[in-house]
């Protein structure tokens, strides 16, 4: 049994008329790695304020092993908070800056020097105590900005995209660092970001956010494999839509036709009746691309080829209009894996690997949320 | 937090730099010689300030010195800025540094230096001394303008120029000063309202061949209180207001 | 590079440029230094022998009590500029950036309207029979004229009502490079209002603040016109003994000293302007 450590209820908060969150609960868990995924204007920042302290929610409350911190200010409040843009005291040397909120604590010298150095070791900034933040890189100002927030042992770490004025390779690298941290200082992180892969790679936990509401609450594996819905579907990862319709319902399993295929399905949660429409969710890793004498499978033709390394990512055509997106490793035993572009191919997958989802109401404003992110 | 607070504070300073200059343009118009009692509306201190042939001379030698001291410091401000951009020369620190420092510098030092340097070489006190020191002390205030508008612009157009066949004189000509022309005209304008206002540096470097409206007003100010003033004043302060929301015209339409 | 034979046009530029800044801001400043290490002479201004009798003569009791006199009224008239342009720059950082720009345009308003008017027109207010007296005595709050011309305070009033905006100016820009997110830190990291301010908000300022001292205090010891209408002859300036010593007395060593005098507390300020500047990371200017 997982013990709450922060629990948001009911959160609502406006701008200008603006509804940014609405309603919002969520329970935090002491010592997990939970992420707040969504496009830009979904409401993460927000969320992540009204936790610091910066904004106060217009109703809902927000408590911390059963206190009520809703109306305290952030300088009382036990957790801290990693900046987008690191928010380093330009005027401080890096001691100092580490040293700050040591210093309002009115902690002996003696103490506050251990600390920092304690800190600025596991950041493995010890060597660079005397410079300013400006005379630092990127990636070093990052860890500065973490070691400050860690020092004070904080119940909770904030940390607000910590890593997106970093380059690739480094962001990578700070991944790595920050797991290895959590896991050693086990301070629960919510960590907000837009990028889902760095969502997937870190979290114990993903929030998916739209619109001030959560779309999905689950592991890394459930979000991306189970999506509650076509937005998580579509923001998480790269997803195949195909158009089926229900043509028989049995124990455990549905008759669907897709493209003229009659495949038997597991049978959703959701209520399904004969003749309903729904949705048929591939990744393109689970999209089989077979030779066009095959007997089972829809057929088109190739429009794209990417080579990415360790995959080779095609565009098919299908007949039916669609465009269908088909990661497949290599294989370089096997002649027919190189398609030729406009090579008529057959498209495929085995099943149980999809997932189904019924139609919704108001599908195209999705695309629109997605541009954004 | 409490919003009014500072607003009312805002309000209260904004009262403060306007009211003596409202009080300045409503006793214009005040028939009364009094700086406090209220004798009817006329505009019998604008006709004594045209009847009057000493104060009209000195408008026009203000209004010729300041254009042709804008004039002449636009010119050679925008080819120090060109050349402090696009050239690199040995003592650019220097230049840049001199530059800062006239700038910088109390206006009074600037006045007391140029009037020793023009009484040892010779040259007369009067129109030439006057732009010649005009020019300097707005000189800085252009290069720094014309600097601001270099610097927010495309390194590669220039060079796309030469590559095209452009030589350096043309390029500057079809390329650069089509570029930096909303800057000059804001330079040139800056220029002529700090020649117009300037008090201290003409005090040292006039001469009794060329009275200037600025020092016409001191010697009219310093004892007692004059109606005249008060015409006078509102007028600069029109001019200067047309002034300023021309080159504020011309800087935020140049930003489009 | 290429050869100057094959760029006229960037040797005519240059030629202009130095020749312009030789004659008229090196040769006079250098004219200036000399001056003052030279001797009086009612002829020629200056002549040999070089001595130092002009330094000496800044310490002759009777100018020392004015330079000091023109110090105090300086640094009061840079305080109250700074008491008020602070909490000014600070309101007006906060504002919307449509409102912002309004309010800084009508700040330099008032700048691009000539001193001597807008020094006249705090006269007529301040006379003995100007319209505060007048006004005060309507409405029964005093029984004869205050005596607000012609003293200390109406000097002072008067080099803050002309240097206000150069204090307010670099504050501005300060305030409105200062990043929100340092302050939420600072409140992040345990530090009240009280706290950020004096950790965050002053060490962020201060260069702003001592780009306005240096904008205001200077032309506060030279602005002679100020105490010509408003301060009667007992409120001088160093500018009104320069002044004097250059028109007047023709006195250049010892008019040209004062000059260094004010030149060297220039320079001061400047150092420490870009010491500050230095110190959160930016290049000194």
């Amino acid at each position: 049994m997982k013990k709450t450590l922060l629990s948001l209820s009911n959160l609502t908060k406006q701008f200008d008329g603006k509804t940014v969150l609405d309603s919002l609960s969520l329970d935090i868990y002491d010592g997990e790695f939970i992420t707040l995924l969504g496009p830009s204007g979904c409401g993460k920042t927000t969320l992540l304020r009204l936790m610091a302290g910066f904004e106060h929610p217009d109703a809902g409350t927000i408590t911390l092993s059963g206190e009520d911190l809703t109306g305290t200010p952030p300088e009382h409040r036990p957790l801290n908070t990693v900046f987008q843009h690191y928010a380093l005291f330009p005027h401080m040397s890096v001691f100092d800056n580490v040293a700050y909120g040591l210093k309002m604590e009115k902690r002996p010298k003696e103490e506050i020097r251990e600390r920092v150095e304690e800190a600025l070791a596991m950041v493995q900034l010890q060597d660079y105590m005397r410079r300013k933040p400006h005379q630092l890189s990127g990636g070093q100002q990052q860890r500065v900005a973490i070691a400050r927030a860690v020092v004070k042992r904080p119940r909770l770490l904030l940390l607000d995209e910590p890593l997106s004025a970093l380059d690739y390779k480094l962001r990578r690298t700070m991944q790595v660092e920050l797991k290895r941290l959590q896991r050693e200082l086990g301070i629960t992180f919510v960590f907000v970001t837009h990028d889902q892969e760095e969502a997937l790679s870190m979290s114990d936990r993903v929030v998916v956010l739209k619109d001030g509401l959560v779309q999905q609450l689950g592991t890394p594996r459930e979000v991306y494999e189970r999506p509650a819905n076509l937005f998580t579907a579509r923001f998480v990862g790269e997803t195949n839509f195909f158009p089926g319709e229900v043509e028989s319902i049995h124990d455990g399993t549905i008759t669907v036709d897709v493209f003229g295929l009659k495949r038997t399905l597991r049978r959703p949660d959701f209520p399904v009746r004969e003749g309903q429409s729904l949705h048929v969710l591939l990744r393109p890793e689970d999209i089989r691309v077979l030779d066009p004498a095959d007997e089972q499978g829809v057929a088109g033709k190739i429009v794209e080829r990417n080579y990415k390394g360790s995959t080779l990512d095609s565009v098919i055509h299908l007949e039916y209009g669609t465009e269908v997106l088909a990661s497949e490793f290599f294989d370089e035993d096997d002649p027919a894996f190189d398609y030729r572009l406009g090579e008529p191919v057959k498209v495929s997958w085995v099943d149980g690997w999809e997932w189904l989802l019924p139609e919704e109401a108001d599908e195209s404003v999705n695309e629109d949320a997605l541009t954004d992110a | 937090m409490t919003r009014w607070l500072p607003r009312a504070y805002l309000v209260l300073v904004y009262l403060l730099l306007y009211i003596p200059i409202g009080v300045l343009v409503v006793f214009s118009f005040n028939d009364s010689r009094s700086g406090y009692t209220w004798g009817g509306l006329s505009l019998r201190w604008y006709q004594s300030l045209f009847n009057n042939n000493a104060m009209v001379e000195a408008m026009w030698n203000s209004l010729w010195l300041a254009l042709s001291a804008a004039t002449v410091s636009t010119v050679i401000g925008a080819l120090t800025a060109l050349a402090l951009h696009r050239y690199r020369f040995r003592g650019k620190k220097v230049l840049n540094g001199m530059l800062f420092v006239v700038m910088m510098s109390p206006e009074i030092v600037l006045a007391i230096s140029l009037l020793a340097l023009f009484l040892l070489v010779g040259i007369q006190l009067g129109y030439v001394s006057l732009l010649l020191a005009h020019v300097t002390f707005c000189l800085p205030f252009v290069v720094i303008t014309v600097m601001a508008r270099l610097s927010g612009f495309d390194e590669s157009l220039p060079e796309a120029a030469r590559d095209l066949g452009a030589s350096d004189f043309t390029m500057t000509r079809t390329v650069l000063i089509p570029v930096i022309m909303p800057a000059l005209l804001a330079g040139w304008l800056l220029g002529f309202t700090l020649s117009l206002d300037d008090v201290v540096v003409s005090t040292f470097v006039s001469g009794p061949s060329y009275e200037i409206l600025p020092l016409r007003i001191y010697s009219m100010v310093r004892v007692g209180l004059k109606p005249e003033v008060n015409a006078l004043g509102t007028l600069l302060l029109v001019f200067s207001l047309v002034m300023l929301m021309l080159s504020q015209w011309i800087l935020t339409r140049s930003k489009r | 590079m290429p050869s100057i034979t094959r760029q006229p046009f960037r040797t005519a530029v240059l030629v202009l440029v130095w020749g312009w800044l030789l004659f008229l801001v090196l040769a006079p400043n250098l004219l200036v230094v000399g001056a003052s290490v030279m001797t009086r002479d009612p002829g020629t201004f200056i002549s040999l022998p070089l001595n130092l009798d002009a330094y000496r003569q800044l310490f002759d009791p009777l100018y020392l009590e004015v330079f000091l006199h023109s110090l105090y009224m300086a640094a009061m008239t840079t305080l109250v500029c700074l008491l008020i342009g602070y909490p000014f720059a600070w309101a007006l950082s906060k504002l919307g950036k449509q409102r912002q720009l309004l309010l800084i345009f009508l700040l330099i308003v008032p700048f691009w309207t000539n001193s001597l008017v807008r020094t006249y027109a705090l006269k007529m207010l301040l006379a003995t029979n100007g319209l505060i007296n007048s006004s005060l005595m309507g409405l029964g709050w005093i029984d004869e004229p205050l005596q607000m011309l012609y003293t200390e305070g109406a000097v002072i009033i008067g080099l803050v009502y002309l240097l206000l905006p150069f204090m307010i100016l670099p504050l501005y820009s300060v305030f409105d490079d200062l990043r929100q997110e340092l302050l939420l830190a600072s409140h992040d990291l345990g530090a009240g209002r009280f706290a950020t301010f004096i950790h965050v908000i002053v060490p962020l300022t201060l260069p702003g603040v001592l780009a306005g001292v240096m904008l205001v205090l200077l032309p506060a010891m030279g602005l002679f016109f100020v105490p010509d209408i408003l301060g009667g002859s007992r409120n001088l300036l160093v500018g009104n003994v320069i002044k004097n010593q250059f028109l007047d007395a023709r006195n250049w060593p010892f008019g040209a000293a004062a000059s260094i005098v004010l030149t060297i507390t220039m320079a001061i300020l400047m150092l420490a302007h870009r010491l500050s500047k230095q110190r959160i990371g930016e290049e000194g200017a």
